[in-house]
């Protein structure tokens, strides 16, 4: 039975190009204050467009009307649980959104003179040193954009420290588990790629590992939890092979959120490593961006961060634009300051007995769920989990069920989707990660769920094949889309 | 704590359903030298109240109450009650990516408007979801034209936005691309053809240029795209003021266009999160790196719309992927697609030239260096004093003036950058005068 959720009206929309009629307005420009000026005398007639062809014309509340229809088209965290593993996807504090619209730190212009710019320029100060002490790390850039980019400037790190001893070296090892952007990373660091396969436990393979680094390896990219939701207990080992051949670790950061308060990157024994604000510190996803990756590394690498750097002389902060041995700039400006402001807010919030407290609910939520699905699921891998657990579709797909089908029929029960397919050691992989951020009503409400499908899926698996039913969208043709590509609107 | 959700009797039921009497043992797994054996330095947590007190101390630290002529790539303008009126909506806030697509039609609907929009504006084929911001879709925008025409080398005018062409240079340095420079004409403030046609080459993929380039000037982009297709090369054309793009006729000749919408709604925010454009020709759409969103149906026959062509990318590619990136910068670009709903036909060109003019009466009583023909910024050469005195002085008139220019170009340290919008105020811009020619 479907207990969370009941189906409602959800009004249907044009799109705003099929709304659009000459002559409708949503705005009126103040009085202008200067003398107008004919644009094909100042421009040059040849560069003044005749108009912008097809660009909408609506009225104000047809446009507030348009965007508030297709808001309700979308699930969301703020309408329940959202378990993708992997993404932690958790509550957004809505007082971040507050402080990061604070007029004077909204509208403060990237060049504006740093005597005018000390208070974002203190926030960034104290947010490299919040995410130092919780990674265990001697310095941060908070320039990175996102997590892929992040893993970009630390894979350029680690090259320019080799090429200073000497050697960039040629290749970065990577788990068979690792997330997609880490060999892609490796490639733009003009690094070859080689793919370490997972121990039997689905760690890193040590007897492996020692035979595969070799004077030609730069670094070990590493997920650790890794993307099981498995904690790498042997990870002081995995670092001591790498540095013993003067090779680096790198840790992506993805999983966080099962470490904070408990253990620390830099204390057993990761050189480097980025973070993604948007998952672990609470920043919103935003149906896809923006987010901000800040980059951790120890002493050894700090002179290759990017610039400018933020130095303190004693009350004032200033941008040095010339560290001598710094990689350049991966990202105009300083970063993604709007998102550093929300995850500043967030670490404030929680303090840090808190962040421990939220840690510790996330991975009590995980260990709970998988106690409660163990007797449905397939468990591959049995190692004690973290903040994530990973069931394999094996016992379903034997019914004829994958684990994508089991995802789309979840839809009708009131939830998101888990993560699907991944990571692929996994074969068919249903990737639940709840976070700290989920009642226990929710959690329940979501085994209750799985329980109800799994049995559905004994009982009628037809039937869980054709899902979401409950949809206002029914299943969408994604191959259709691929194959014939439709990527604008025209009339 | 306020963000944990759960009672201390629900958490020891959960403790008790996994077989544990403490959250502790839950790590029991770990050796001990991994281990934090200390509580996290960090002070406790604070409410709401004090949160919102902290950062209100912060900002009373930067600048208040200053009129700005800053531009420079981050632009100062207008931004509609509605944007923030829908980002703020949690559908759209607290969403993820939208891989599952019948969940997910709001931001897939939106994300596909932003996509034509994005076309109609720079009279591209296909545009994709967003990039992380215009910098970063420079080199993005480069290795794509390296992928689609196999050939290495990349000229860039020395016009673009400095810090875009810093970015460029971190990205190409471990590729095999090397990046080389072509100079400006130092009368117009236009890019140099000749030198751009001698180092021109046969192994050149891209040639980048920027319009209005970083000095506010309409570039020569058919000049520079005739150079460039000669000889085989792909014309990229970034632009950093997307309201110029109300008024100027789109880069057609670009074979690529790259660009920044910080304009577009996006407050300035000490430089981000904002949201880059790639916009492309037909043919090198499977060349493009970042999400990309397409039309389709559901199995019901109604128009849906899902994420496509997803075998560029990372999560399925991997290391053959076109590009690592992963995000795309959705919201922003929801509220650049919201912006750019507001203002519509007609209102983009009226914004547009309110900012053409604005900045024209600011140039008749400054006199611009370079006598190219601009949009809304322009260069000054400051007279009898640095541009760092200037800006020292205006200060204290509580104006912020223009961007000193020796830190990216040497040669122009007498020299400062300028833009005025539709929020500069006329008795503004006659103080600023007064004080700069006093």
């Amino acid at each position: 039975m479907i207990k969370k959720v009941t189906q409602h009206l959800s009004p249907n929309e044009l799109l705003l190009f099929e709304r659009s009629s000459p002559g409708k307005k949503a705005y009126q420009l103040p009085g202008l204050d200067v003398p107008a000026i004919d644009a094909a005398e100042a421009l040059g007639a040849e560069n003044v467009r005749a108009e912008i062809a097809g660009f909408p014309e609506v009225s104000e509340v047809e446009a507030l009307r348009h965007f508030t229809r297709l808001s309700t088209w979308n699930y969301a965290i703020d309408y329940g649980m959202y378990p993708l593993g992997s993404c932690t996807m958790k509550y957004n504090p809505r007082i971040n959104e507050l402080v990061a619209r604070t007029e004077g730190l909204a509208w403060a212009h990237p060049y504006q003179p740093e005597s005018l710019s000390q208070g974002c320029m203190e926030i960034m100060w104290r947010m490299e040193s919040v995410l130092a002490e919780i990674c265990g790390m001697d310095a941060v850039t908070l320039q990175p954009a996102a997590g892929a980019q992040g893993e970009l400037t630390g894979i350029l790190l680690i090259r320019a420290l080799l090429e200073k001893r000497g050697n960039p070296r040629k290749k970065i090892l990577i788990p068979d588990s690792a997330h997609g952007t880490n060999p892609a990373t490796a490639a733009i660091a003009g690094y070859a790629v080689e793919n370490i396969k997972s121990s039997e436990t689905g760690g890193v393979d040590l007897a492996m590992l020692e035979q595969l680094v070799t004077s030609d390896v730069a670094a070990l990219m590493v997920t650790n939890p890794n993307t099981l939701g498995v904690f790498e207990n042997n990870i002081v080992r995995v670092a001591e092979i790498l540095h013993k051949k003067g090779a680096m670790l790198y840790m992506d950061g993805a999983n966080m959120n099962a470490l904070v308060g408990i253990a620390r990157p830099g204390d057993f024994g990761v050189d480097v490593m980025h973070l993604n604000l948007h998952k672990t510190f609470s920043t919103p996803h935003g149906g896809g961006g923006p987010g901000a990756g800040p980059v951790a590394v120890k002493k050894v690498l700090e002179p290759f961060l990017p610039t400018p750097r933020l130095k303190r002389s004693g009350k004032k902060l200033a941008f040095d634009y010339k560290p001598k041995n710094s990689i350049g700039r991966v990202k105009a400006y300083y970063g993604n300051f709007g998102v550093l402001v929300r995850a500043l807010a967030y670490t404030l919030a929680h303090g840090g007995p808190g962040l421990k407290n939220a840690t510790m609910d996330a991975v009590l939520n995980a260990i709970y769920i998988r106690k409660a699905l163990e007797p449905y699921f397939d468990l591959p891998y049995t190692s004690p989990s973290m903040h994530e657990v990973v069931f394999s579709d094996d016992r379903q797909a034997k019914l004829g069920v994958r684990t994508g089908e089991i995802a789309k029929r979840l839809i009708d029960y009131g939830f998101h989707p888990y993560t699907v397919s991944f990571p692929m050691i996994v074969h068919g992989a249903l990737m639940i990660e709840p976070t700290e951020t989920e009642s226990k009503d929710e959690i329940d409400l979501f085994i209750d769920a799985m329980i109800s499908i799994a049995k559905e899926v004994e009982l009628d698996p037809q039937m869980v094949k054709g899902a979401p039913y409950n949809t206002r969208t029914s299943k969408v043709d994604e191959v259709a889309a691929a194959r014939k590509p439709v990527l604008r609107w025209k009339p | 704590m306020r963000y944990l959700p759960k009672s201390e009797s629900e958490r020891r039921q959960m403790l008790e359903a996994c077989g544990v009497g403490t959250p502790e043992e839950l790590f029991a797994h770990l050796p001990d030298a991994v281990r934090l054996n200390r509580p996290l330095n960090l002070a406790p947590g604070i409410s709401e109240y004090e949160i919102v007190q902290y950062f209100r101390d912060r900002a009373e630290q930067n600048a208040n109450g200053y009129a700005t002529f800053l531009g420079a790539g981050v632009y100062n303008h207008y931004r509609p009650v509605l944007v923030d009126t829908v980002v703020s909506r949690g559908e759209f806030l607290t969403s993820y990516t939208p891989y599952q697509a019948e969940i997910a039609q709001g931001t897939l609907t939106a994300i596909f408007e932003f996509q034509t929009m994005i076309c109609q504006l720079t009279g591209m084929d296909v545009a994709n979801a967003s990039m992380y911001d215009g910098s970063t879709a420079v080199p993005e925008a480069a290795m794509m034209a390296v992928r689609a025409t196999g050939k290495g080398r990349v000229l860039v005018s020395k016009t673009v936005h400095p810090e875009y062409r810093e970015v460029l240079a971190t990205y190409a340095r471990h590729q095999g691309m090397p990046v080389e420079e072509f100079g400006y004409v130092a009368e117009s403030g236009v890019l140099d053809l000749e030198d751009l046609e001698r180092k021109m080459d046969d192994l050149t993929g891209a040639v980048i240029v920027q319009t209005p380039n970083f000095f506010g000037i309409l570039e020569q982009v058919k000049a520079a795209g005739e150079i460039a297709h000669r000889r085989g090369a792909l014309l990229i054309v970034i632009f950093t003021e997307a309201v110029s793009l109300g008024l100027l006729e789109p880069p057609a000749d670009a074979d690529i266009v790259a660009g920044e919408l910080q304009s577009f709604a996006i407050s300035p925010s000490y430089g981000g999160p904002y949201a880059g454009i790639i916009a492309v020709k037909e043919k090198y759409i499977r060349q493009m790196p970042g999400r990309l969103v397409g039309q389709t149906l559901d199995s019901r026959g109604h128009r849906a719309f899902c994420l496509t062509l997803s075998t560029r990318e990372q999560h399925i590619r991997r290391e053959k992927a076109t590009s690592n990136i992963c995000t795309n910068q959705a919201l922003v670009a929801l509220m650049a697609t919201v912006f750019m709903s507001v203002y519509g036909k007609q209102g983009l060109r009226e914004l547009a030239e309110q900012n053409l003019a604005k900045a024209h009466y600011l140039a008749s009583k400054l006199k611009p260096r370079f006598t190219g023909k601009f949009f809304n910024e322009f260069v000054v050469k400051a007279e009898g004093k640095s541009p760092e005195e200037i800006n020292k002085q205006l200060l204290k008139k509580k104006i912020i003036g223009g961007l000193p220019l020796g830190r990216f170009y040497p040669e122009l340290a007498d020299s400062y950058l300028i833009c005025a919008t539709e929020m500069t105020k006329r008795t503004d811009m006659d103080t600023l005068a007064s004080q700069v020619t006093a």
